[in-house]
Parts: C-alpha cells; sequence; structure tokens
C-alpha cells in the first residue's frame, strides 16, 4: 500500500518551528535596539527630530531581549539569529522549489485572482468557513504566505544588510534598492511590525479552525485530505 | 484571560528563557563569535580597498552631530584649543621602525584626500559630512610599520567615566584607502564636538571606532594587553563588537 504524504513535510515543519523562534528572537531584540534610538527617517541620513517621520515609543523589558536596556547585548543576539534566520529560509526556498511545495501548495492559479472568486474566499473567511480541505490552502491564505516567504521575510534580511556599513561597501545597490541607509532602518521597522501582524492573524486563525488538529499536523505531519 | 496579558506573558518567558540560555558557556561564546563570522563575509564579499558609498555636497547633513564626548575639557586640551591647537602633536609609535610625532602643519603638507560619507551610529542614526586629511596608510608608511604589527591603536585625548577613549582596528582597515586622519569637516577646521583637531575616518564601520581627539596612533602584535583587552573602549566596558562593520 502506498504511504500517505503527509499534510506538511518535514523540511516544512522543521523550517516553520526553527524560523518562528528566529523571529521572535529577532523581533525583541530588535525592540531593544528600537530603544537606542526610537526615531525613523527617510532617505539616506537622519538624526534630529526634526528630520524624524516616526517617534517610537519605549518598549518595556518584558518585551525585549535582553530585558533591559543592552544595545550590545542586543545586537548579538539580532546579529547571531540574523544568520539562522537568512540561511533558514534560503534552506527552505530551495528544498521547497525541489520538493514542489511552491509550486503544489502556495502558487496560485490564474483563475484564483477573479473577483467573484476571492469575495467568495473572504465570505467564507467571515463564516468562519475553513472546509477547504486539510493541506488545501484556500486562496487567501497561499496569497499571505506567499506574501510573507518572499516579500517581507527577504525584505528584513535585505534591509537589514543595508545598514551595515561594510555591506554598502561591498554591495553598494542596496542603497539605490530602499533610498538609502535611513529609508531601509524604517523599511526594516514597518516590515517587523507587519509580520507581527500575520503572527497574530495567523495564531488566531490556527485557534478558530481547530487548533490541537492544526498544531499536531504542524509538529507531526498530519495527513493530507485527497484533492477534492 | 486577557489576551495582552497573554502576550506580555510570554514574551516574558521568551526573555527569562533567552537569559539562560546566554549565560551557558556555548550560548555566550556563540553570541561573541558571530562577530568573526560577520568580519569574514564582509571580507569575502568585498575586496579590502572596496570603498564606503561617497555623496554629493547637496547630500551633506545641515549640521554634523557630535557624539560620546563633546568636550574633552582637560586644561591641557583647554589650553591647546585656546591656542587653536598649534602645539598639538600627532604621534606614531609602537611597532615601527621610524617613530613620528607631527604637527597639525605636517599633517596637512601631506597628500590629502577629501570624501564625502555617511556616518553610522551604533544606535541607528546617521550624518553625511565632508572629511578631509592624510590617509592612515602614508603615516604607517613613512613610520616603516614592523613585520609584527598586526593591529593600530588610537590614542585619544579625551576621557569618558574617567577612563581614556581608545580605538583599534586592523592592517585591512588601516590600509584602506577612506581611513583618513580628518583635521577639516565641511571645509573647516574639526569643531571641538567632532574631534578637534584631528580624528579617525574609518568608513566601513560604525561611529565608535572613529576615535576623536586623536594624540597617537599605535602599532601593536595584540589587541590583549591593551587596555581592557578588547581593542576598544565600549568593548571593554559594554561589550561592544570590536569588529564594527555591522
Amino acid at each position: 500500500m502506498k504511504r500517505r504524504a503527509p499534510r506538511h513535510r518535514l523540511f516544512t515543519r522543521l523550517w516553520h518551528w526553527i524560523n518562528l523562534l528566529c523571529l521572535v528572537i529577532l523581533f525583541m531584540s530588535g525592540l531593544n535596539i528600537s530603544n537606542a534610538h526610537p526615531r525613523l527617517y527617510w532617505g539616506q541620513a537622519g538624526f534630529s527630530p526634526s528630520e524624524a517621520w516616526a517617534f517610537i515609543p519605549n518598549f518595556p523589558g518584558w518585551a525585549t531581549i535582553p530585558g533591559y536596556y543592552s544595545l550590545a547585548a542586543a545586537r548579538q543576539w539580532h546579529l547571531l539569529f540574523a544568520w539562522v534566520f537568512a540561511i533558514g529560509l534560503l534552506a527552505f526556498m530551495v528544498v521547497s522549489v525541489i520538493n514542489g511545495h511552491f509550486r503544489k501548495d502556495i502558487a496560485t492559479r490564474l483563475k484564483e485572482w477573479r473577483k467573484s472568486s476571492i469575495m467568495a474566499d473572504i465570505r467564507a473567511h467571515l463564516r468562519l468557513d475553513f472546509s477547504h480541505g486539510a493541506g488545501q490552502y484556500n486562496f487567501l491564505q497561499k496569497a499571505a504566505y506567499g506574501l510573507v516567504i518572499f516579500i517581507m521575510l527577504p525584505l528584513m534580511i535585505f534591509t537589514g544588510m543595508a545598514m551595515s556599513p561594510a555591506m554598502d561597501a561591498a554591495w553598494p545597490w542596496l542603497l539605490d534598492i530602499f533610498g538609502g541607509r535611513q529609508s531601509a532602518r524604517s523599511i526594516h521597522f514597518i516590515c517587523a511590525w507587519g509580520l507581527f501582524g500575520f503572527l497574530i492573524l495567523h495564531v488566531a486563525l490556527v485557534f478558530l479552525s481547530g487548533p490541537i488538529g492544526q498544531l499536531k499536523a504542524m509538529i507531526l505531519g498530519g495527513s493530507r485530505d485527497e484533492t477534492p | 484571560m486577557k489576551r495582552r496579558n497573554l502576550l506580555a506573558g510570554l514574551a516574558g518567558a521568551m526573555v527569562a528563557g533567552c537569559s539562560k540560555v546566554a549565560e551557558t558557556e556555548p550560548m555566550a561564546s556563540l553570541l561573541h563569535r558571530a562577530e568573526d563570522w560577520h568580519r569574514k563575509a564582509h571580507r569575502a564579499l568585498a575586496s579590502n580597498t572596496a570603498l564606503a558609498p561617497e555623496f554629493s555636497p547637496q547630500d551633506i547633513s545641515p549640521y554634523f552631530r557630535g557624539n560620546g564626548t563633546l568636550n574633552p575639557a582637560t586644561p591641557a586640551y583647554e589650553a591647546a584649543a585656546a591656542n587653536n591647537f598649534a602645539d598639538w602633536r600627532l604621534e606614531v609609535r609602537g611597532l615601527v621602525n621610524n617613530p613620528l610625532s607631527l604637527s597639525l602643519d605636517d599633517i596637512r603638507a601631506l597628500p590629502q584626500r577629501t570624501q564625502i560619507t555617511r556616518h553610522d551610529c551604533v544606535e541607528g542614526w546617521s550624518a553625511i559630512g565632508k572629511w578631509t586629511g592624510p590617509q592612515l596608510g602614508i603615516l604607517l608608511d613613512q613610520a616603516y610599520l614592523s613585520d609584527e604589527a598586526r593591529y593600530i591603536i588610537f590614542r585619544c585625548a579625551d576621557k569618558l567615566g574617567g577612563s581614556d577613549y581608545y580605538e583599534s582596528v586592523d592592517l585591512v582597515d588601516a590600509y584602506h584607502p577612506q581611513t583618513i586622519i580628518a583635521h577639516m569637516l565641511n571645509d573647516a577646521p574639526l569643531p571641538i564636538a567632532n574631534g578637534a583637531p584631528l580624528r579617525m575616518r574609518i568608513e566601513r564601520q560604525l561611529g565608535y571606532k572613529h576615535a576623536k581627539y586623536l594624540t597617537a596612533i599605535e602599532a601593536v602584535a595584540e589587541l590583549g594587553a591593551v587596555e581592557g583587552g578588547k581593542g576598544g573602549y565600549w568593548e571593554d566596558r559594554a561589550n561592544y563588537a570590536w569588529y564594527a562593520g555591522i
């Protein structure tokens, strides 16, 4: 008898949890770093309140790594886990191209982009109807995962690199893409909170769609419904 | 339970967990060692002479923020400033075969490099300024750097919290074309807040490497025996990374 494919492949599960750990550490150490200079600017440079477009509140100790203000220690956590995060994402992308995860599960088909079918998907979400088959992603899910994997996560890496003076010497195009170091820093900050928003939405939807089964599947693999 | 409390509770557990893990020997050494990976990665991705981006005059910041010591304010420094730094000397010493002691006029008489570059503070802000001065490499050549020299120490006239400020770089950054001893900012003599009369520019690293109020350049074989042993004032005190390219 042919073994049924798991709903989530081992590598996908492994990456998912490592990536979660990385993002939590990067986010919380990032909040500590933000406390060092809680203003954001656009362009190449900026340091004075008159140049700032955003004034960021001070983040409390319970939300930062470490749990007290230390720019040096926060940077050590941030820059160490940036390696794990970036190499992990690269590995996930390569493996997901090879094992077909992107093609079979994440890629959308042209007919899914029709307004009527998107509206139907939104209505189903509002009814909290998630019965589109275990292991089959609906359009909004694919679009959200695609946005995170292909745009937001790489954006975090490249805006992060653009803030490094040595990387700017190695790859000056980083500054051209983002319009300067301070713009890259602003985008880094906005995108980090965008990912935080994704995390909240993602966890909320797991809770609404049978959290025990979903968690079990993401840890142990679960089983996949036949294509409807 | 309120959702906000749940989030704070989870975050708090994460903070506590991380601080426990950070105390273990392997994690502490890993957190510290990543600095070497950054240096090696940067050196692999760019040649030793790859230039930091240079900007055009209209990009220059309206004024250039001073940070750290804004005035050394010692009697000797006050006297030197009152005298327009006419008697200021910059020594080149340590593992060199021809030690030097240079006046500001000597430094101005050397070939000059002018560059409009971005200064990045470890805290996150940036300012753009136009710097003029001789390349450090020229001074090291004139002093006949010894073969045993591996690091260049920058000695400063300012004290922070009662200790002398100092910094250091390896020979790659010491001989980088943009590593200059600046005596001018935006076509005027260096202001006191920015390190008058002389400061280092280490353009591919963060601001705390750019030592101000420069009094001496010292070639050494190892950093361990110098001051706190970690190669710089903030490195010794606050565990800042010695390689500050990121």
